[in-house]
C-alpha cells in the first residue's frame, strides 16, 4: 500500500500529550529502530560495550556463586531453621513479579486496544523473558539437591511417582514454566515480520543471512499478515490469564501454608497487583536511560511515562489496600498468633522493614497523583526505585518476619543475609542485564511495524479531528508496510 | 609365617573349650593374635596399614596408593589366598547377622557404675541403654552413659604406647618400668580417680603388701571430699548416705542438684518422678524446696526456689537447723530467705520422718553435718535416709590426696608415679602445681583414654582400654557391682588399669578377664561359680553386693558447735561441673559438646553465668536494676521488650575474673534465677589437648580454684572488659509470650476440681468464658482423645509427662546416638542449624526475673495426623504410613525446605551442609545400621524410631506365623524409643493409643493430656500431661501464678 505523501507526525505535537512526536515517517523509523542491531560489530558504541562488560562481569558473580552453592551446599546462605526460604525466595517472587508489567503490556493492553502500548511492549516483553529467566533459576538453586529439580515434573520414571500436585511447589512449577513458553513464543512471533525487515534492510551477508534464518520466510504478504494478527490474539488471549495465574499461584506457596503471615485470603490479586506496580517500576527505570542513549525520545514520549506512572498508582493503592486488609485481619481475627505477627513487624527487631515497605510502597507513590511528577522523568526514576525496593522489602517481610517467629518462642531466630546470599542476588542482575544488551544489540527493541501501524493511526486520528472535530478512537489494524 | 597362621584346625581347637556367649569375644581375640594382625598389615606395603585418614599428606597418599594398586595386582591375580578360610555355614549359636546383639555391662562416672546394655551390631558396640535389672540405672542412664559410646570411637583417642611423646610398644615399657620395681616402693606413687572396682581395689592392696611404702593417691575434680568430711563430722567415721526419695512428702535440696549426672541420679530422679506422677486418683504429691545460687534442673523442678549465694547456705542450713533445734540459728539472713525458711520449718514439722533434707556435693562439711542432723531430728533416718558402709573402696579427702603427692614429688623422692586414669595437670586447683611437681619424679606414667595434657607431663603414655573393651568391675551408688564385659576387643591395643596394677606387681602377662574372674572366684569359692559368673555377666548385676546398711549416731552436740562459715560479702565465684563436658573429660565429645546446656541451653562454651541484676550492678551497664528495680515491670509491652532486648543484649559481654592470683577472661551469660553477688563457671573448658572437638573451646576455670575453695570462692575481682564475644545458645527467647503452650496446673484444684480444671482454666482464657464441657465444639480441639480413626491397626503415639521431666537432656542424647544425628560445630548452631531431632524447650515465666518459673517441654516431631508438612512436599518426600506416622523419604527429598517452613513446631532439621562425618572411619563403626545416614541437602526429623517399630512389627508376625495366627499383635512395652528408655524419670511412654490396655492410651485420657497448639487442628500424636505444683500455700503468694 504505497503512500503518495509519506505519513508524518505533527511537528508541533506536545511530548505530554502525544505517544509519537516531532515528525516521524515509515522510513525513520525503520532506519531508527531498524538500523540500532545492525550495526557492524566492529563499530559497536562503547557504551554499549562498558554496559556490557559490567553486566558480564556480574554474570560470573552469578556463576561463581552457583559454583559455590553446588559445591558447598545451601547452608552458605544465612536460611536456617526456622528460616527455612529467605533471599531465595524473595528473590525469586521479586523476579517474577518484575516480569508482569511485560506480559500485562503485550497482554491486556493489545485486546484493551490500547496503542500506545506499541512503543514499549516489545522491550518489556524482553524484559519479562529474562526477569522469569532470573526468576526461574532460583526455585531449582534453593533446593537442597538441585540436581533432582526434574523430580517436581510429571514425567513417566521408574520410581513410579508423581509430584505430590497437593504442594503450591508443584503447581509453580507449571505455572512458570507456562508462563515462561508462552512469554516467549509471544515474544518470538512478534518479532517476526521485524526480523523481515531487518533481513531486507541489511547490508552485511552474514546479518542478511542470519536474520533472514530467523524471519522464517515472512515475506508480509496479506496472508502472512492475516495469519499473524489472528496468532498475535490467540497468544494475548492465552497470555492474558497468565498475567493473574502466574503471580496468584506464587502467592499460593504462601496462602496455603499455615504461617501467621502466610495464610492470608488476599494474598492472590495483592500479588498480582503488586507484581504489576513493580513490573511498571523496572520499565520505566530501564526506558529511561535506552530512550536516552538510543534518541527513542520520538517514540518513547513523556505521555507513555504518565500513563506508566498511572498504572503504578493504580495497582500500588491496590497493594496498600492489601497492607490494610493483612492489618485489620490480625486485630480482628483474634489469634494470638496473628497478632503477634502485627506486633511483631511493627515493633519487632525487624521492624525497619515493615515501615520501610509502607514508605516505600504507600508514601512513596502519592505525588504520581500529581500530573508535574507523572511527567517528570527524574521524579518518576526516584519513586521507580524507591518502589522496586520497597517491593522487594514487602516479600522480606513475607516470607523472612514470618518465618522468624511463628508458633513456638523457643524456636524463634533471627535471619542474617550471606555474602552468597547477596552475590547471589547481584549475579542475576547480571544474567538479567547480559541478556537485555545482547536482546538491544541484535534485536529492534520497539516494534517497528506496530509503530508504523501506530503512526497511520495517529494520523488518520488526527485528520479526523480536524476534520470532524471528533476524536474517536481508530480502531481498524489495517496493514501499514513499509514504504 | 604359615606355621603361625590361624587356620580352621586352630579355630576349631580353641573354640572347643568355650560356650555360649563367650564365643564372640574368643573370636575376636583370636582375630589379635600378632601372626593374625602381622599377615593383615603386611599384606600391603610398610606404611599403607599405618595409614590413618588424618594424618596423611596427599603425597603420601599416593605414593601408598600407588604401590598397594601394584602390588593388589599381584596379589589380585590369586583368586582365593593360600590359607583355608572357614565359610560362615554353621553359625555360631545366638548370632544372625544383622541381627544385634545385647550385652549388660556398665560405664562409670566418677568411678561410680552405671549398670548399662549394650547393642552390638556385627561386633560394634552402637548404642548404649540403660540395664533394667541395675540399681543405679532402673533401665535408664545420664547423658554421659549415652555419649560415652561416642568417646570409645573418638579418633582422637590415644592409639599407642608413648616413651617421652614418641611411638614405643608395650614390651619396650615393661622392660623400662621393671627396674624401678624394687625395694619397699617408698619411692613409689600410684594416683588415680576414685575407685569402686573391688577387682582393682584388692589389686592396689597387693601392692601394698609387695611394696608397703608405696602410697596409692587419689584424685578427681569433682570429687566428694565434703560429703566425706561431713559424716565424720557428724559421725566420727565414714558412712555413705543414699536417699528413699518414695517415702519422702517434703524434700529440703540445699544447693543438691540430685537431678543432674552423679553417684545415683537416675535412682534418685525416678523416685523422685514416681511420687509427681499425679493422675485424677491420687491424693498424694510431694514438694521440692531448693536453696540454691546456681538455678539448675533441680532447682527448675521445685516447688518453691531460694536464689541463695553459695556461701550462705550454710547460714541458712544452720538456722534451719536451729528451728528444728539443733544449734542456734544465723544472723544476717536476708528477709526473703526469712519467710522462706520459715514456711519451710512449718511443713517440716508436719512431715516428721516423711522428709528429706540433702545437702549439695560442693557445701562444706558443716551443711553435710547440719543435714545427717535434721534428718536425724526429723526421724527421717531409716526412713527417707539410709546409711550405709562407704561404697568406694578407700574414702578419702582427695584434695590432701593431692597435696600430698606434690609434697612427696617436690621432696624428689618419687622415682616411679604411675597415674591411671584422669587428667590431674589440667584439672588440679590452681595451687597446686602438679605440673612442675611432675618433672621432679624420675619416671611418671600416665595411662589414660587420651594423650592429654597430664600425658604431655609424663615419661610414658599408655592408652587405656574404654570399659567397652576391656574386663572390669565397679560399684553403683549403692555398693551393687557390675562386672564390667568387653563388647569388642580394644581398638587400638589399650590396656586396662588392671594390666597396669599387674605389671606393677610382677605379673606383666596377666589377662583382665582372669583377673577378674579370679577375684571373683575368690570372693565366691563355691562350686557354682561357673553359674554366679555366667548369670552376674548376663544380668550385669553381682547379686548381694549393696553396701551394708548401718545405724550410725550423728553427734549432735559436735554438729552444733561446729563452726558454720560465715556468709560472705561482695561477690562470689561458683565453680560447677559441666552439664556436658563434667569436668572436662568429656570435651572431645562432640555430642555432649552440642548438648544445650540445661537451663542456659549454651553449647560449645562455658561462660560466667550471673544474674541480670548482678551484671547490672557489678558493671553499671544502667539496665534497670539499681535500687531494687525492675525493668521489666512495666506498663508498656513495647517498653517491656525494649528493655529484654537491652538485658539480653548483655549476654558476650567478656569480663575478667580474677581471685587469688589467677585470673580468667570469659564472657557473660545472663541467668534468670541466678542468686545476686554470685557468678557461676562451669569447668571442663579451655582444653588444649582434648582433641579435635574440645581443644580451645571455652575458658579453663581449674587456674582459678583453689584446693581451699573447691566450690565457691570469695575475693573475687570481676572487671569489664568491654570486649564481645559470641555464645550460642539454642534458644534465645526466655517467654512463651503468653501462649498456652506448656500447661500447670497446682494440686490443690486438681485434686479439688478434677484435672480437666486445667484445660477449662485455658479455654477461659482463649475463648473469654466457661467451658461448655466435653462433647462440644471447640473444647474438643483442647482436648487428646478425639483424634482421626486408625481403626484396627496400630496408631502410636507418645505422651509425656511435664511432671516427671526434669530438663536433664538425655532423651536428647540417646536420640542423637539412636538416630545417626550428627554434629554441626558452633559456627552452625550460631546460625540456627542444630540437627537435634528431639529437643528440649526452656521457658521462663514471670516478671520476677530474679527468681522465675522455670519449665523444660521436650518435643520432636509430633506426628501430626494431619500433618502440614505433607501437603506443600512437591515431591511426596514426607508422607503418611498406615498406622498414622509421618515419614520422611530421605531418598524422595529435594530440599525445599517448605515442609520445615510450614511446620508449626519447628521440628524439622535440614543438612544445609555435609554434615554427616563420612571420611573418619572410626565414627562411622558407631552408626546404627538401622538408620539411614542423611547427607547433604535433605530434611529429616523425629520418626518415632521407626526403626524400632519395624523390628517389632517383624518379630511380632514371626511370632504369629510360629503360632499358626493370621493376625499379629504388637503387646504395649514392645517397642520402646530411645528417649523413652534413656529417661531417667520416665516422662515419655510411647505405645498404641487404640490399645486401651496400653499405657500411652491411659495417659492420652488422664483429664490434664493436652495438644501443644491444638487449636491448629493438626491431631499430634504426640501429646503431653499437663504439670502439677504442689506449693505451700504460705508461699505461694510469692511465685507467681500462670
Amino acid at each position: 500500500m504505497a503512500q503518495a505523501q509519506p505519513i508524518r507526525t505533527d511537528p508541533q505535537s506536545d511530548p505530554g500529550e502525544s505517544y509519537l512526536l516531532q515528525g516521524e515517517t515509515f522510513s525513520s523509523m525503520s532506519t531508527k529502530i531498524g538500523d540500532v542491531p545492525l550495526v557492524s560489530p566492529l563499530k559497536t558504541s562503547k557504551g554499549w560495550l562498558v554496559g556490557f562488560s559490567i553486566a558480564f562481569t556480574l554474570l560470573m558473580v552469578y556463576f561463581i556463586s552457583i559454583g559455590q552453592l553446588f559445591l558447598r551446599g545451601v547452608g552458605i546462605w544465612g536460611i536456617n531453621i526456622p528460616v527455612g526460604w529467605a533471599m531465595d525466595i524473595i528473590n525469586f517472587v521479586w523476579w517474577i513479579g518484575i516480569g508482569h508489567a511485560g506480559t500485562l503490556i503485550s497482554a491486556i493492553l493489545l485486546l484493551l486496544n490500547q496503542g500506545w502500548r506499541n512503543s514499549i511492549n516489545r522491550f518489556a516483553e524482553a524484559m519479562t523473558l529474562f526477569a522469569v529467566a532470573c526468576a526461574g533459576m532460583y526455585p531449582i538453586l534453593h533446593l537442597g539437591r538441585p540436581w533432582l529439580f526434574y523430580w517436581l515434573m510429571p514425567y513417566p520414571n521408574t520410581m513410579g511417582m508423581w509430584p505430590q500436585f497437593r504442594s503450591a511447589l508443584a503447581w509453580d512449577v507449571f505455572a512458570i514454566s507456562t508462563y515462561a513458553s508462552v512469554s516467549l513464543v509471544f515474544w518470538l512471533v512478534g518479532l517476526l515480520p521485524d526480523f523481515a525487515t531487518l533481513r531486507d534492510r541489511a547490508q552485511n551477508i552474514w546479518a542478511k543471512r542470519i536474520y533472514g534464518m530467523v524471519a522464517l520466510g515472512w515475506r508480509g504478504s496479506a496472508r502472512h499478515w492475516h495469519r499473524y494478527e489472528m496468532a498475535s490474539l490467540l497468544l494475548a488471549g492465552l497470555s492474558t490469564p497468565l498475567v493473574v495465574s502466574v503471580h496468584s499461584i506464587i502467592s499460593l506457596d504462601f496462602a496455603i501454608s499455615q504461617v501467621p503471615g502466610w495464610q492470608v485470603t488476599v494474598f492472590p490479586p495483592y500479588f498480582v497487583a503488586g507484581a504489576v506496580f513493580a513490573g511498571f517500576a523496572m520499565v520505566i527505570l530501564l526506558m529511561v536511560p535506552v530512550r536516552k542513549w538510543y534518541g527513542f525520545e520520538n517514540y518513547i514520549t513523556i505521555r507513555h511515562f504518565d500513563v506508566m506512572a498511572k498504572v503504578m498508582l493504580t495497582t500500588g493503592m491496590v497493594v496498600v489496600y492489601g497492607y490494610f486488609m493483612e492489618v485489620w485481619a490480625a486485630v480482628y481475627g483474634g489469634s494470638t498468633y496473628e497478632e503477634y505477627l502485627l506486633y511483631n513487624r511493627m515493633n519487632g527487631p525487624s521492624a525497619w522493614a515493615y515501615w520501610g515497605l509502607l514508605f516505600c510502597n504507600a508514601v512513596a507513590i502519592q505525588p504520581l497523583w500529581f500530573k508535574q511528577v507523572r511527567q517528570s522523568i527524574p521524579a518518576l526514576v526516584v519513586i521507580s526505585l524507591i518502589v522496586s525496593v520497597g517491593m522487594w522489602l514487602e516479600r522480606y517481610v513475607i516470607i523472612v518476619l514470618s518465618l522468624e517467629r511463628d508458633f513456638l518462642p523457643s524456636s524463634w531466630a533471627q535471619y542474617n543475609p550471606t555474602f552468597w546470599d547477596w552475590s547471589l542476588y547481584l549475579g542475576s542482575f547480571g544474567l538479567f542485564f547480559t541478556l537485555l544488551l545482547l536482546f538491544i544489540r541484535v534485536m529492534p527493541m520497539i516494534n517497528i511495524f506496530e509503530m508504523r501501524m501506530f503512526l497511520y493511526q495517529e494520523q488518520q486520528r488526527m485528520k479526523r479531528k480536524q476534520e470532524h472535530g471528533d476524536h474517536g478512537h481508530e480502531t481498524s489494524r489495517g496493514g501499514a508496510t513499509a514504504d | 609365617m604359615t606355621s603361625h597362621n590361624p587356620d580352621l584346625e586352630t579355630v576349631r581347637e580353641q573354640l572347643r573349650n568355650t560356650q555360649g556367649k563367650d564365643y564372640w569375644s574368643s573370636l575376636d581375640q583370636l582375630a589379635d593374635t600378632p601372626a593374625f594382625r602381622e599377615l593383615l598389615e603386611r599384606e600391603f606395603p610398610r606404611g599403607a596399614a599405618e595409614l590413618g585418614p588424618d594424618s596423611v599428606s596427599r603425597r603420601t597418599f599416593l605414593k601408598l596408593m600407588g604401590a598397594s594398586f601394584a602390588l593388589a595386582g599381584v596379589t589380585g591375580c590369586t583368586f582365593t589366598p593360600p590359607e583355608q578360610l572357614a565359610p560362615f555355614v554353621n553359625q555360631p549359636t545366638g548370632r544372625t547377622p544383622g541381627i544385634p546383639n545385647y550385652f549388660a555391662t556398665a560405664v562409670t562416672l566418677s568411678g561410680y557404675a552405671t549398670g548399662v546394655v549394650v547393642r552390638s551390631n556385627d561386633g560394634r558396640p552402637t548404642k548404649i541403654e540403660g540395664n533394667p535389672l541395675h540399681p543405679a540405672s532402673l533401665g535408664s542412664t545420664d547423658i554421659f552413659a549415652q555419649g560415652d559410646i561416642l568417646n570409645m570411637y573418638d579418633p582422637d583417642r590415644s592409639q599407642q604406647v608413648l616413651d617421652q611423646g614418641t611411638p614405643s610398644s608395650w614390651d619396650a615399657f615393661v622392660a623400662a618400668v621393671n627396674p624401678l620395681l624394687t625395694g619397699d616402693g617408698a619411692n613409689i606413687r600410684i594416683l588415680t580417680t576414685t575407685v569402686t572396682s573391688p577387682t582393682l581395689a584388692q589389686q592396689l592392696a597387693d601392692l601394698q603388701v609387695r611394696f608397703p611404702q608405696c602410697r596409692w593417691y587419689q584424685y578427681e575434680p569433682i570429687n566428694r571430699d565434703n560429703v566425706y568430711e561431713g559424716a565424720q563430722l557428724a559421725f566420727g567415721e565414714d558412712v555413705a548416705v543414699r536417699y528413699d526419695f518414695s517415702q519422702a512428702d517434703v524434700v529440703v535440696a540445699l544447693d543438691a542438684d540430685f537431678l543432674a549426672p552423679g553417684p545415683g541420679f537416675v535412682a534418685y530422679a525416678r523416685a523422685f518422678a514416681d511420687a509427681r506422677r499425679v493422675t485424677a486418683e491420687s491424693d498424694k504429691m510431694n514438694r521440692l524446696y531448693v536453696v540454691e545460687a546456681t538455678p539448675s534442673t533441680t532447682g527448675a523442678t521445685a516447688e518453691h526456689r531460694l536464689p541463695l549465694k553459695a556461701s550462705s547456705i550454710a547460714s541458712f542450713a544452720q538456722s534451719l537447723a536451729a528451728g528444728l533445734g539443733v544449734g542456734s540459728p544465723a544472723s544476717g539472713l536476708p528477709e526473703k530467705a526469712t519467710a522462706f525458711l520459715d514456711a519451710l520449718l512449718a511443713d517440716l514439722r508436719d512431715h516428721q520422718g516423711s522428709s528429706l533434707i540433702i545437702a549439695g556435693d560442693q557445701q562444706p562439711p558443716a551443711v553435710h553435718a547440719l543435714a545427717h542432723a535434721m534428718n536425724e531430728v526429723l526421724g527421717n533416718v531409716g526412713q527417707t535416709v539410709i546409711y550405709t558402709e562407704p561404697v568406694v573402696a578407700q574414702p578419702t579427702n582427695q584434695t590432701n590426696d593431692l597435696a600430698s603427692l606434690i609434697r612427696d614429688l617436690n621432696s624428689e623422692s618419687v622415682d616411679l608415679l604411675v597415674i591411671i586414669g584422669g587428667n590431674p595437670v589440667y584439672d588440679a586447683p590452681g595451687d597446686l602445681l602438679l605440673g612442675d611437681a611432675l618433672s621432679r619424679a624420675m619416671t611418671v606414667v600416665h595411662h589414660g583414654l587420651f594423650v592429654n595434657e597430664t600425658a604431655a607431663h609424663a615419661t610414658w603414655h599408655i592408652p587405656a582400654a574404654h570399659s567397652l573393651e576391656g574386663w572390669s568391675d565397679a560399684r553403683a551408688f549403692d555398693g551393687t557391682v557390675s562386672i564390667i564385659q568387653p563388647l569388642i576387643e580394644p581398638l587400638y591395643a589399650g590396656k586396662t588399669p588392671h594390666e597396669i596394677l599387674a605389671l606393677l606387681l610382677g605379673l606383666p602377662d596377666a589377662r583382665p578377664y582372669d583377673m577378674v574372674r579370679n577375684y571373683w572366684q575368690a570372693q565366691r569359692p563355691a562350686a557354682d561359680f561357673d553359674r554366679f559368673w555366667h548369670e552376674a555377666l548376663v544380668s550385669g548385676v553381682v547379686p548381694d553386693t549393696a553396701a551394708a546398711t548401718v545405724t550410725p549416731t550423728p553427734n549432735l552436740g559436735a554438729i552444733a558447735a561446729a563452726t558454720i562459715p560465715a556468709p560472705t560479702s561482695g561477690p562470689e565465684l561458683v565453680f560447677r561441673p559441666d552439664a556436658g563436658l563434667y569436668d572436662g573429660s568429656y570435651a572431645n565429645n562432640g555430642w555432649l559438646m552440642e548438648l544445650p546446656r540445661p537451663i542456659s541451653q549454651l553449647v560449645w562454651d562455658n561462660a560466667a553465668l550471673m544474674s541480670p541484676g548482678t551484671a547490672d550492678r557489678l558493671f553499671n551497664l544502667g539496665l534497670g536494676f539499681a535500687d531494687g528495680g525492675n525493668p521489666l515491670a512495666v506498663e508498656s509491652r513495647q517498653q517491656r521488650e525494649i528493655n529484654l532486648e537491652r538485658i539480653t543484649a548483655v549476654n558476650g559481654t567478656v569480663v575478667a575474673i580474677e581471685h587469688n592470683g589467677g585470673r580468667i577472661e570469659l564472657p557473660i551469660w545472663l541467668t534468670p534465677g541466678h542468686a545476686d553477688d554470685s557468678i557461676t563457671v562451669m569447668l571442663g573448658y579451655g582444653r588444649s589437648a582434648a582433641g579435635r572437638v574440645g581443644n580451645g573451646v571455652g575458658v579453663n576455670a581449674y587456674p582459678v580454684r583453689t584446693s581451699n575453695a573447691l566450690w565457691f570462692a570469695d575475693e573475687v575481682q570481676v572487671r569489664n572488659l568491654n570486649r564481645r564475644y559470641q555464645l550460642v545458645s539454642t534458644q534465645n527467647h526466655w517467654t512463651m509470650e503468653g501462649r498456652d503452650l506448656y500447661r500447670v496446673g497446682v494440686f490443690e484444684r486438681f485434686k479439688a476440681e478434677g484435672p480437666k480444671y486445667i484445660a477449662n482454666e485455658v479455654y477461659k482464657h482463649e475463648y473469654g468464658k466457661e467451658s461448655p464441657g466435653p462433647g462440644t465444639e471447640g473444647y474438643q480441639s483442647l482436648q487428646t482423645n478425639q483424634d482421626d480413626v486408625y481403626d484396627g491397626r496400630n496408631a502410636w503415639g507418645i505422651s509425656i509427662n511435664l511432671n516427671a521431666c526434669i530438663g536433664c537432656n538425655t532423651c536428647v542424647a540417646a536420640c542423637q546416638a539412636e538416630n545417626n544425628i550428627p554434629i554441626v560445630g558452633k559456627a552452625q548452631v550460631a546460625v540456627g542449624r542444630e540437627m537435634h531431632w528431639l529437643r528440649i524447650d526452656r521457658y521462663y515465666t514471670g516478671s520476677d526475673l530474679d527468681n522465675p518459673a522455670t519449665y523444660f517441654q521436650p518435643i520432636g516431631c509430633v506426628q501430626c495426623e494431619r500433618a502440614p508438612c505433607e501437603v506443600v512436599c512437591p515431591v511426596a518426600a514426607t508422607v503418611h504410613d498406615y498406622e498414622g506416622l509421618n515419614n520422611m523419604v530421605y531418598n524422595r527429598c529435594v530440599g525445599t525446605k517448605y515442609c520445615s517452613n510450614n511446620c508449626p513446631f519447628k521440628v524439622r532439621r535440614f543438612n544445609f551442609h555435609q554434615y554427616t562425618d563420612i571420611t573418619t572411619a572410626s565414627v562411622q563403626l558407631q552408626r546404627n545400621p538401622e538408620v539411614t545416614v542423611r547427607n547433604r541437602g535433605v530434611m529429616e526429623k523425629c520418626s518415632y524410631c521407626i526403626q524400632r517399630i519395624s523390628a517389632a512389627r517383624i518379630n511380632a508376625k514371626k511370632s504369629a506365623v510360629q503360632a499358626g495366627q493370621r493376625e499379629y499383635t504388637i503387646n504395649d512395652g514392645d517397642i520402646v524409643t530411645a528417649c523413652q528408655a534413656a529417661c531417667p524419670t520416665q516422662a515419655i511412654v510411647f505405645g498404641d493409643k487404640n490399645d486401651e490396655g496400653s499405657k500411652v492410651y491411659k495417659w492420652k485420657h488422664e483429664g490434664h493430656s493436652y495438644y501443644l497448639l491444638g487449636l491448629l487442628n493438626l491431631k499430634p500424636r504426640t501429646t503431653y500431661l499437663a504439670r502439677v505444683r504442689n506449693p505451700n500455700p504460705e508461699l505461694e503468694h510469692e511465685s507467681s501464678e500462670h
